[in-house]
């Protein structure tokens, strides 16, 4: 942690006595399962010695919000998953539940997505999604971060959470992480900015306003309080470019695959938090 | 003959709105160990407005990145670069005018985008493709207004 940071908390702690949140804060969720928010950084994201869930930087009464179900926003949301989930949809009469049965089944996929399936290609949790719902169900695809569909990802997440993030990047994956990791560093936009230069080289450091993140994705699809609803991690990379005056990739592109595979690597060990809540 | 006359006539009505012709466009900026020496302009900067383009969100945004006393009535300063507050003590005129132009030339691989290049950057926003993010006066008059940042 750098030294900005420890000062921050040391100052913190002397004015707050007991933290209920801050930045050197246990999240806890619902008085039982603790998540690990701050762990050793993969070998791979070798420019990091920590790495540190976005639900770190954000402001106390932030962090409150995640910390108990029922005062979560996004839970709204993946109540709405859930009857989505259950409903009959399109020409073959199945639901998601006729085949998966409860979706605790699920437990566990999240934290290992995006993955290489067997044709070799990245394939997102929102593709599979998709997949289902035209190739076994005969339902319309939802749009890529459709309400709908950050409703069910966020509900499957669940399923995963307190779970360490661990996505594969070798093997059939390698070339997918590579392109993803040459994005994450590559400078775009009239303000000429990379992930890394925001992300990387000055995380925890304000920027007017904002406190930046790592820009973790294990929290994802979010509740963000600046647009109520959830978010989902194309949707957000999209935001990003715009901010520095890019054109965003494709949503479900090739290019955003590529790149929510690297940035969720640089996440392996953070617990699954979906749905967190963010700023 | 003719042509003689023409061109004293262009040369004349030039000479009249002095600040269309001296613009320096942003690919012909000349540096000097990340200085720039000349007025990008001609035209004498106007620090009270560059002090509005230098807080503005949508021109200088410069308080996303940068803490300036000066401008303590605006909330929220950032901490990604350095403090302004003398920033005329320790640059030059010329460094600045240069730091703000394209600070690239000055600090290798830093953040801080270029505010007078209308190239070399990839994937704009449609509508900012080909353009700066500062017109050349506003460079000049955020220059003259960061020469008022003195402490000393």
């Amino acid at each position: 942690m750098n030294t900005k940071l420890l000062q921050t908390v040391a100052a913190l702690s002397l004015l707050a006595g007991v933290a209920v949140a801050g930045e050197d804060a246990t999240l806890i969720i619902n008085d039982e399962e603790t998540m690990v928010t701050e762990a050793a950084a993969p070998a791979h994201a070798e420019n990091l010695d920590r790495i540190y869930s976005g639900w770190v930087f954000r402001a106390d009464e932030t962090q409150v919000l995640q910390m108990d179900d029922f005062d979560n926003p996004a839970f709204v949301f993946t109540d709405q998953g859930q009857d989505l989930y259950d409903t009959v949809d399109g020409t073959a009469g199945e639901s998601c539940a006729n085949c998966h049965g409860d979706v605790d089944s699920f437990a566990g996929l999240t934290a290992q997505m995006p993955r290489v399936n067997s044709d070799g290609e990245l394939e997102t949790l929102t593709e599979l999604v998709n997949n289902c719902r035209t190739e076994r169900m005969g339902a319309e695809a939802w749009k890529y971060s459709a309400s709908q569909m950050t409703a069910v990802t966020a509900l499957i997440g669940l399923q995963s959470r307190g779970m360490p993030v661990d996505v594969a990047i070798d093997g059939a994956a390698a070339p997918y992480w590579e392109r993803g990791k040459e994005l994450y560093y590559t400078r775009v936009g009239q303000l000429d900015m990379s992930c890394s230069n925001c992300h990387e080289d000055n995380y925890d450091v304000m920027i007017r306003a904002d406190h930046l993140s790592q820009g973790q994705t294990n929290g994802f699809p979010t509740y963000r309080l600046k647009n109520a609803k959830l978010n989902s991690r194309h949707g957000r990379f999209k935001g990003c470019m715009k901010n520095i005056r890019a054109t965003p990739f494709k949503e479900g592109g090739d290019e955003f695959k590529a790149l929510e595979l690297y940035v969720a690597s640089r996440g392996n060990g953070l617990s699954v938090e979906t749905p967190s809540v963010r700023n | 003959m003719k042509i003689l006359i023409a061109t004293a006539v262009v040369a004349a009505f030039f000479a009249g709105t002095a600040t269309a012709q001296d613009t320096v466009v942003p690919t012909a900026v000349m540096f000097d160990e990340g200085a720039v020496g000349v007025s990008l302009t001609g035209v004498v900067g106007d620090a009270a407005n560059g002090r509005k383009v230098f807080a503005n969100r949508k021109q200088g945004n410069c308080l996303a990145c940068h803490a300036n006393a000066d401008l303590s009535e605006q909330s929220f300063h950032g901490e990604v670069g350095p403090p302004l507050d003398g920033a005329a003590d320790r640059w030059s005129e010329d460094e600045l005018r240069g730091i703000v132009t394209n600070s690239k030339l000055m600090f290798e691989g830093t953040i801080m985008p270029a505010f007078y290049i209308d190239a070399g950057y990839t994937r704009p926003l449609e509508k900012f493709d080909g353009k700066s993010i500062l017109s050349a006066q506003q460079v000049e008059d955020v220059v003259a207004y960061l020469m008022t940042l003195k402490e000393n």
